[in-house]
């Protein structure tokens, strides 16, 4: 009977011990709310593998996100696994040492993603990654398929081309762009997605060694010509928000839309029919190399806190690994940042040829880290452009002199 | 004894709620306004810098002056536009015009809809292709001055305040309009052996009478236009597009403290800091227009 019991007593304590083990919860934050489904696959894939280690995938709106994490972090509680900021975004949570920082040790897969990837999820301080990439987004040139062949036109390969099929549609009754520029960080988005040919390669370069600055021929020259195609924009387009602007192109009301690459599952969303294409803006010779702008978008992070830490790793992992990259790259139409990841979805793969030839989204990638931050003041100064309250010469002034506020190399 | 239990039984729970959801916020936000901020991380004391910083250092100062420029535009501008309309109103409805229980409900109806409601309603109004504005302008040949209402600095920040104007208008309305109900009839009888003259009446009697009610409606009035927030934030977005043309204070508070997706890091600091001016600002200013309006008042 003794031994009975003690038996029941050791039983239950190695049930009691064994307990708290079989039923890790991890918690996992986002700001996809629009890919809550997906993530959930993603999720029952890891599970099926790992069990005793369930995730709880929780999303929350994109534009309070930062403020909701920073809120949960400072207050010693949050998630386990999270949706990281890219950059700037990154910095600030990681600044305050929030995040458990990833290595070739805890995560090893870490090793094969590119230095790019790595660097935007890195402190540029201590040049530590604080989180596994996920993916890639490219600002380039998206057109209706079916309205570029029905008025008989294809890619354009030049700048002069590229005024001729907007005017051949503008003749037709179609709407050249899309695109409206109330929404700030649009205006962004249209420099980088039409403008990064013009500027070249060679002005990011001279750019980041110092050797120019924004009020460069070369960037004046890209605003230029960017002032001169809005002219094909939509009538009233300074006036014309984003979600208008995304229905103009969906609806097939007009044939372009200057935009990022995650346009493209937006707009297949919203119009299952359309037919997309995409093109790099051309330069003014056919030979000028054609270039998209590209900035990596957010990574998975660990909690420096977290109590699940060998179950939250895991986790990280998983989402460091090939077979998550394929699944997200299928499942979510966007370009993972796993390397060695082949794309089904035939755009998909054109984006990733694309990004052959690319130039850093300038701004996002490089200006976020000080007050006034380069995006604010680009958004900021193209809706003056193109209102017509700036030149593109006093754009490129207005953006050195307030960016000379704490960027070394600009200031005298 | 049992008395004086069973009060402050009934006092102890809301003062406990005010105090943990007001008082302890905004001292708080006093404090963080004396650091330094890391990110997230509370650093060390800096004293009043954060102050200095956003008053007087650039980028900051520019933003200030602007933000703070439009908040007093948009008090003067709804003291005409909501206040000053909110009077007339009242007193047609109160002179029951012909139709006066319809305006009565219509002019109040739109005071129950939310901001956010307002705000989405109008951005489709005042949409540049499709809104019924630009639409009708060109519907009886005013396409000439059909516009893109929120992409222009000239007429950005206007479109909000007559959005504004437009949702608020019957909270004044129905404020005078209980004031002027009160006026004894007497009084009224009174003049109307003196003079038939409209005029003479809301001049001399109707005005200084519904007093008490303007002190109220100005008051809130002032607090409302230099908390403004949610319409702005609805229709320009959280960066006062286009290029800062409807920036005002709470906005520009809201990025600084909690941060925008296209700025730099956030800054708890200044951020707090511009708080705590604001609230002071407030508190101070509208303690006086209270104290200022309250010595006009007339006890019938």
């Amino acid at each position: 009977m003794k031994k009975l019991v003690l038996s029941t007593i050791a039983a239950l304590g190695a049930l009691a011990t064994a307990l708290p083990a079989a039923a890790q919860e991890l918690t996992f934050w986002s700001w996809r709310q629009e890919d809550k489904a997906q993530y959930e696959k993603f999720i029952d894939a890891f599970e099926a593998k790992n069990p005793g280690i369930t995730v709880k995938f929780e999303a929350f709106e994109a534009t309070n996100y930062n403020t909701i994490l920073s809120t949960a972090l400072a207050g010693g509680s949050g998630p386990d696994v999270m949706f990281a900021r890219a950059y700037g975004g990154l910095e600030t949570v990681a600044s305050g040492g929030y995040l458990l920082p990833l290595d070739k040790d805890n995560v090893p897969a870490l090793a094969n993603f590119a230095p790019a990837a790595l660097a935007a999820e890195s402190m540029r301080s201590d040049k530590t990654t604080y989180a596994v990439p996920f993916a890639s987004q490219t600002m380039l040139v998206i057109y209706n398929k079916d309205v570029f062949e029905k008025n008989g036109i294809s890619e354009p390969q030049t700048w002069d081309e590229l005024v001729q099929v907007s005017e051949k549609l503008k003749a037709a009754g179609i709407m050249p762009f899309a695109n409206g520029t109330a929404t700030a960080w649009q205006n962004e988005v249209v420099v980088g997605g039409i403008a990064s040919t013009i500027m070249g390669r060679a002005f990011y370069d001279d750019l980041m060694g110092g050797k120019a600055d924004f009020t460069d021929k070369r960037y004046v020259e890209a605003l230029t010509k960017l002032k001169e195609i809005s002219k094909y924009f939509p009538d009233g387009f300074i006036g014309l928000d984003y979600a208008s602007a995304q229905q103009l192109f969906s609806s097939g009301m007009a044939g372009m839309f200057v935009g990022g690459s995650y346009e493209l599952s937006n707009f297949k969303k919203q119009n299952p029919d359309i037919k997309l294409g995409i093109f790099a803006t051309p330069g003014l010779k056919a030979e000028d190399e054609k270039l998209v702008a590209q900035y990596f978008d957010g990574g998975y992070a660990v909690n420096a806190k977290t109590a699940n830490k060998e179950a939250a790793l895991k986790f990280v992992n998983f989402l460091a690994s090939q077979e998550f990259g394929q699944m997200f790259a299928d499942g979510l139409n966007n370009i993972s940042a796993v390397p060695g990841v082949t794309f089904r979805n035939e755009l998909l793969g054109e984006v990733a040829e694309l990004n052959k030839h690319s130039i850093p989204y300038i701004m996002l990638v490089h200006f976020r880290y000080g007050e006034p931050s380069g995006s604010v003041l680009l958004q900021s100064e193209i809706q003056k452009l193109l209102s017509g309250k700036a030149t593109p010469e006093e754009v490129g002034k207005n953006l050195t002199t307030g960016l000379a506020n704490w960027y070394a190399p600009f200031k005298k | 004894m049992a008395r004086r239990l069973w009060i402050s039984a009934l006092i102890v729970p809301p003062l406990a709620f005010v105090a943990l959801f007001v008082v302890y916020p905004i001292a708080s936000a006093f404090a963080y306004a004396f650091f330094q901020w890391h990110g997230l991380a509370r650093g060390e004391f800096v004293g009043f810098a954060n102050f200095y910083k956003v008053l007087f250092t650039q980028p900051y100062m520019e933003w200030t002056v602007n933000a703070f420029l439009h908040n007093v535009l948009v008090f003067f501008a709804l003291m005409v536009l909501q206040n000053g309309v909110g009077f007339l109103l009242a007193y047609c409805l109160w002179r029951e015009l012909p139709g006066a229980a319809f305006h009565r409900i219509s002019v109040f109806l739109p005071v129950v809809l939310s901001t956010i409601i307002v705000g989405f309603l109008w951005k489709l109004f005042l949409h540049p292709l499709f809104g019924v504005v630009n639409i009708s302008l060109r519907g009886v040949g005013l396409g000439s001055l059909a516009q893109p209402w929120l992409g222009q600095d000239s007429t950005a920040l206007w479109a909000l305040i007559a959005a504004n104007a437009w949702h608020m208008v019957g909270f004044p309305t129905l404020v005078f309009l209980a004031g002027m109900q009160r006026i004894p009839g007497e009084i009224l009888d009174a003049v109307r052996m003196e003079t038939e003259s409209e005029w003479v009446k809301i001049s001399k009697i109707v005005w200084p009478l519904v007093a008490p009610s303007a002190t109220v409606v100005f008051t809130l009035l002032f607090v409302g236009s230099f908390n403004w927030f949610e319409l702005p934030y609805v229709m320009a977005g959280l960066d006062g597009s286009p290029h800062g043309a409807t920036d005002v204070l709470g906005l520009y508070f809201y990025r600084t403290a909690f941060g925008n997706q296209s700025g730099a890091a956030q800054d708890f600091g200044a951020g707090s800091a511009l708080a705590v001016l604001i609230f002071l600002f407030i508190a101070i200013v509208a303690g006086f227009i209270t104290f200022r309006l309250r010595a006009r008042e007339i006890q019938i």
